[in-house]
């Protein structure tokens, strides 16, 4: 299991359209991904529950990535989030 | 008759028959289902038609507003696929044993109450998404083709609001105007509409919706608001002595094309337009700029995901120049900073944004990222007549640095043997009080001046320009801008150097003849605002002493 944490520095924060390419590269890979926020956490393919949790400019959010390509799958999510987000 | 007053987000008038959309909510069936099974496969057919339904509306989308704008139904597809929506579908058929079009509306209601719920407004608005796919979803599933309204020429479509994919689907030709209940002036109808040129009313109210039938006459005035359903002899009269005058308003307009622009004692000045892309070239070929004073290059910036490369930029100022034939371009460079983000800066975040780390200053901190720029300009400059300027100056070191950049460019193309054209003007924005105050000193180092207002005036009132309760004392006409704006003309024309404006007082009407009077050479306006500019000029004499006013 990995973790790492990031601070948003999209103006608009998790908006629709990052969720969805958030939720994009998500399902390539095998393992579970969950975005944390304080008491909020869900599955990073789920761009409804993404988008609900209202993830906003300056917020630090918790990524935990479990399972068998968990290595390749954090690096894909990190770089995702510092091209995007 | 019925009046009805709202906002008008396009000045143009027009009479037709009411189209209604989505009038009402429909109800939707709740039954007992048997076969539980058979349901949940029904959800599965329904969703696929849905999503192959999408597919054609982003492809449509794609070239009516380009990618930007359409990947809102890329999401579109993502949330009807969302597991979670999926599963809620799914756990009301099982769970309640009922048809799958009311699992459909009980997850659109819980989805889209879910958003509303949510403290921002940008995230409460994603609660119309949810229920245009449900929507979908459950017209998919009935087998229902969506009420077209009426068809034919000069159709009004009313509506308590427009969802993006249903001002797609329009027939566009068909509609002369829109109304609608709510909306803002930055909805898609809004948008829309001055795209198309025709007139839109919005936020009418719930009242308005409920009174108007498909087929009854509809006038709409998008100047004043009004909207009058079902107009009686002398309304209909009124209206329509009012769409001749803004007809023959808008055909002088047009007879204005192709003319000079030339004061009535002879003085020709440079009428042109601000662009932010090549998409707005169309639109300055067709109100006759004389040529572009403002090509906001930033945009590509903004558009691309990481720094726009050489060859990608030169293929976009060749494509500028030679679609003006001739005509001076003066592209600006690079003007980013803290409120425009482009990710892949890495720009920290700032407490002050507008007077903090951006465009020249930026620039030649990375002078990498600089000198690609200038590299493509250089190099499209054989295209066409290309002036370069550049943005945010303060002192004549920038200018001279940013000088010394570019006579490096030239001797590394020279060396390359890549050719350019020798006689690119380089200027500089004046918009900052600092380079207007110190204008005589900065006029001998280029070879001209562009006045950005909308700096010059947040700077000069320190009054931020994103701050909606300083509107009020940020007096555009404020004599301290005007005295800066006159200054700085007359250091130009001191050193034999012209001076022009491109922020938004350039298309300020009732200022055009006192910039004439200051000696101002060259005004940069949106496309649109050109022939009304023109018209201006063409009817100021200036040997004659000003009307007092």
């Amino acid at each position: 299991m990995i973790n790492f944490s990031y601070t948003i520095k999209d103006k608009l924060g998790i908006h629709a359209r990052p969720a969805g390419m958030l939720a994009k590269v998500a399902k390539v890979y095998k393992s579970n991904i969950y975005i944390e926020k304080g008491e909020k956490r869900a599955l990073a393919t789920k761009i409804i529950a993404i988008m609900g949790m209202g993830i906003h400019y300056g917020d630090t959010v918790t990524i935990t990535v479990d399972g068998e390509d968990e290595n390749d799958a954090s690096e894909a999510i990190k770089n995702f989030m510092k091209e995007n987000l | 008759m019925l009046c009805f007053k709202g906002k008008g987000v396009y000045g143009a008038i027009s009479i037709g028959v009411v189209s209604l959309l989505n009038k009402t909510e429909e109800i939707i069936p709740r039954f007992s289902v048997e076969n539980v099974e058979n349901e949940l496969r029904r959800v599965d057919k329904a969703r696929m038609s849905a999503i192959s339904q999408l597919d054609e509306i982003y492809k449509k989308a794609l070239t009516e507003v380009g990618e930007t704008g359409a990947q809102i139904f890329e999401i579109h597809k993502m949330m009807l696929e969302d597991e979670d929506y999926c599963e809620a579908i799914e756990n009301t058929i099982k769970i309640q044993r009922v048809n799958a079009e009311y699992a459909v509306s009980i997850a659109s209601d819980s989805f889209s109450s879910m958003f509303e719920g949510m403290d921002d407004s940008y995230m409460q608005a994603r609660a119309s998404d949810v229920r245009d796919i449900s929507l979908r979803l459950i017209d998919c599933l009935m087998d229902r083709k969506k009420n077209k309204g009426e068809s034919g020429n000069n159709i009004v479509i009313c509506a308590t609001d427009l969802a993006p994919s249903e001002t797609v689907t329009l027939d566009k030709n068909s509609i002369c105007g829109f109304a609608t209940s709510y909306g803002s002036v930055n909805s898609h109808t809004s948008i829309l509409a001055r795209n198309m040129n025709i007139p839109a009313v919005i936020g009418l109210g719930d009242n308005f919706i409920t009174s108007v039938q498909n087929g009854d006459t509809i006038a709409i005035n998008g100047y004043t608001g009004e909207v009058f359903i079902n107009p009686d002899d002398n309304a209909l009269k009124e209206i329509n002595r009012l769409i001749e005058e803004d007809k023959n308003k808008k055909h002088l307009l047009e007879t204005l094309r192709g003319k000079e622009t030339i004061t009535l004692d002879g003085k020709k000045i440079k009428l042109y337009a601000n662009i932010g892309g090549v998409d707005n070239l169309g639109s300055v070929l067709y109100n006759d700029a004389d040529g572009i004073g403002l090509f906001r290059s930033e945009f590509i910036y903004l558009e691309s995901r990481d720094y726009p490369s050489e060859n990608e930029q030169f293929a976009i100022y060749k494509r500028v120049l030679e679609a003006m034939s001739g005509k001076r371009v003066i592209i600006r460079t690079l003007d980013i900073g803290a409120d425009k983000q482009v990710d892949y800066f890495d720009l920290k975040k700032e407490e002050n944004p507008a007077l903090g780390y951006r465009a020249i200053r930026i620039c030649l901190d990375r002078p990498n990222v600089f000198k690609t720029q200038l590299r493509a300009l250089f190099r499209a400059s054989i295209y066409g007549n290309l002036s370069i300027m550049f943005p945010m100056i303060i002192s004549p070191d920038e200018v001279r640095s940013a000088l010394s950049i570019c006579d490096e460019i030239k001797k590394e193309l020279d060396s390359e043997s890549i050719r350019y054209a020798n006689d690119i003007e380089i200027g500089i924005m004046i918009e900052t009080p600092a380079s207007a105050v110190i204008s005589d000193t900065l006029a001998p180092l280029v070879d001209f001046f562009s006045i950005g207002t909308n700096d010059l005036i947040q700077y000069t009132l320190a009054c931020d320009r994103q701050n909606p309760l300083l509107e009020k004392f940020a007096d555009t006409h404020h004599e301290a801008v005007l005295r800066l704006i006159k200054y700085t003309a007359d250091c130009a024309h001191a050193h034999g150097k012209w001076v022009g404006i491109c922020g938004e007082l350039a298309s300020d009407t009732s200022l055009t003849e006192r910039f004439l009077r200051m000696g101002i050479d060259e005004l940069s306006v949106s496309p649109t605002f050109v022939l009304p500019i023109r018209k201006v000029i063409r009817e100021t004499d200036l040997s004659k002493k000003e009307a007092t006013k």
